[in-house]
């Protein structure tokens, strides 16, 4: 009786606070359901453990020459590089830059010789060309990528072609002149 | 467009049956009186082929996948050994692997068919959407497909497009994290797409029903794009008329699809996919399956990452916009001569980016890339839309029947049942 009249009166019933009631939790119940579907796509912990930092030896690389490795499944570059490749790459006008960076920024101070990168171009992700001996590096002596044409130069900086940004460097630190640590 | 249940059930059973569940009706009044337009010519066959298509590309691949593994370190070999020592294993995965491409041959037919003939015009718009849909979870289906046998083009075909979503500013970089279950692509990548290559041609079914659902309410399109406006006059029952056409295109479809299996089955595919994912060395040439090279071709034309894949988007999604970028109000282009001109640019446009999409990222390539990207879009975005308010159509046909037997015979409706054999409208 009492519900009857407060729908004569256009006011809420019962049955309108269980709908709300049932409907707020059921929405809150939905995104609670929601996070284990969505997180599991997340690297998971054993994933997460194999990126551990990594040490490397750089004594093995003369001048000139660049090694591939692979840090959290991903490729990094390590380049030392020649007097004339830094030379070169220190001496670009930043503006003409699509992503101005100096070369300073990109290696670590007295080191300037190691040029360490992570090796996957950052327009669709393939391997660009360059680091060994014998590969396509490009109109700028750096890197070239044979999927779309990105141009890196000597400091891994695009310079032509759709990547958007430079090849990013990956943290890493010096424990002595010949050994860094990635990671 | 079909009138009340003409299906009367003979059998004891057929009764009580359709007391409780009236399936055996449904399929009668869908698939054997069903009325259709007298005048549909044979590349109104292709949705019947489509359809056989999806059941024989589920069938070969459940079969396949109870032989595969889905494990970066063992997809490959245990793909080797489909080909080698599972007994017939070759035939299936050929099956399996050139099935894609005629799917694909299929679809393109059907989706340039509507084109021409404007099937997506009212009142079609929510058939042609859902197609559009399909033609997504198609697209969806076969890269994630292509991705397990972990070869060298199925890695970097895998890396090059989930890479695409980095190009969304802010989350992107996240969203490929969680694409990959990883730093890169590798085995979560390899296990999730299997999941899902194997869950998404159900939707695909799921959705073809719709499609189907929403064809039989308003009837099909027809050569002429006239309305059926008598039953009797206009339209033949689906059985034995179309039954037999779809039949017998069927059949001449297979026989070209047979050919590719057993005598050139890779002709295909890349030679590269034969050689296991190597996540150091990028093909010197990657390239999609042909399928997808048109759309490949405009991702490379534009020099910007998040354009270029904005716009790769665009080239889909603008399909489904269609029904209202089309402004003209006559439906078949047999009757408007500069849109049938546009429409075979058009057509000539995907084909060249298509080509283009598998020439390496040069000179002349990217610019011609530009030029036919550029064409692309006009015709969706210039030349429907203008089109329909400067073009003078041609006169209509009076009706379907008047069409296909001449305006007297057409006008006089003293049709028989026979006269429906009459050839039909091949035109275009």
């Amino acid at each position: 009786m009492a519900e009857a009249k407060s729908m004569q009166a256009g006011e809420p019933t019962r049955r309108d606070m269980l709908f709300l009631a049932t409907g707020a939790l059921g929405a809150v119940g939905a995104i609670g359901l929601a996070v284990p579907f969505v997180r599991q796509l997340a690297p998971n912990a054993q994933t997460i453990a194999a990126g551990a930092p990594i040490e490397v030896d750089l004594a093995p690389i003369a001048e000139g020459q660049g090694i591939k490795l692979f840090w959290r499944g991903k490729l990094i570059f390590v380049r030392n590089r020649t007097k004339a490749e830094i030379e070169q790459a220190a001496k670009v006008n930043l503006a003409s830059l699509p992503d101005p960076q100096a070369d300073s920024e990109r290696v670590k101070a007295g080191q300037e010789q190691w040029l360490v990168l992570y090796g996957s171009c950052t327009h669709l992700g393939c391997i660009p060309g360059g680091s060994a001996a014998g590969e396509v590096r490009g109109e700028f002596n750096g890197w070239f990528c044979p999927c779309h044409g990105s141009h890196y130069d000597t400091s891994g900086r695009i310079r032509k072609g759709p990547a958007p940004v430079n090849l990013p460097v990956p943290p890493y630190a010096f424990l002595s002149d010949s050994k860094i640590r990635i990671g | 467009m079909s009138g009340p249940s003409t299906y009367v059930p003979k059998l004891g059973i057929a009764k009580w049956l359709d007391a409780r569940l009236p399936l055996p009706r449904l399929m009668h009044d869908s698939f054997v009186v069903y009325p259709v337009p007298r005048n549909l010519n044979y590349f109104w066959t292709f949705g019947g082929i489509l359809m056989l298509m999806l059941v024989a590309q589920i069938i070969t691949g459940v079969v396949l996948a109870m032989h595969y593994t889905p494990h970066s370190t063992m997809a490959f070999n245990s793909v080797e050994s489909i080909m080698r020592d599972v007994e017939y294993g070759w035939l299936l995965r050929y099956m399996h692997a050139n099935g894609a491409s005629f799917f694909f041959i299929a679809v393109y037919l059907h989706i340039f068919r509507g084109l021409y003939y404007g099937s997506y015009k009212a009142p079609r718009e929510v058939l042609w959407i859902l197609g559009c849909i399909i033609f997504l979870l198609m697209m969806a289906t076969a890269f994630m497909g292509y991705v397990l046998p972990w070869g060298q083009m199925s890695f970097w075909g895998a890396t090059v497009i989930t890479n695409l979503f980095s190009a969304i500013p802010l989350v992107g970089e996240t969203i490929v994290t969680f694409l990959w279950g990883g730093y890169s692509v590798d085995n979560p990548t390899l296990t999730r797409f299997f999941s899902l290559h194997f869950l998404l041609p159900f939707m695909i079914f799921g959705v073809v029903i719709l499609h189907v659902w929403a064809l039989h309410v308003t009837g099909q399109n027809n050569p002429t794009g006239v309305e059926v406006k008598a039953v009797a006059k206009d339209t033949i029952p689906f059985t034995p008329y179309a039954t037999i056409k779809d039949a017998f295109a069927l059949v001449c479809f297979f026989a070209v699809f047979t050919y590719f299996i057993f005598y050139i089955p890779n002709y295909l595919g890349h030679a590269d996919n034969y050689i296991q994912a190597n996540p150091s060395v990028t093909p010197a040439h990657i390239v999609p399956e042909w399928y997808f090279l048109p759309f490949y071709a405009i991702l490379r034309a534009v020099p910007d990452k998040l354009g270029g894949v904005l716009l790769m988007g665009a080239a889909v999604v603008i399909l489904a916009f269609l029904p209202w970028l089309d402004t003209s109000r006559v439906r078949s282009m047999n009757y408007r001569p500069l849109a049938r001109q546009c429409f075979w640019v058009f057509v000539v446009v995907c084909i060249m980016l298509g080509w283009l999409g598998s020439r390496p990222a040069e000179q002349p390539y990217v610019f011609l890339s530009q030029v036919f990207t550029a064409l692309y879009f006009a015709y969706f975005l210039v030349a429907l839309p203008l089109l329909g308010l400067f073009e003078t159509p041609k006169k209509l046909p009076g009706s379907i029947a008047e069409s296909v037997l001449g305006k007297l015979r057409g006008g006089s409706g003293s049709i028989v049942g026979t006269a429906a054999t009459a050839e039909p409208n091949t035109k275009g």
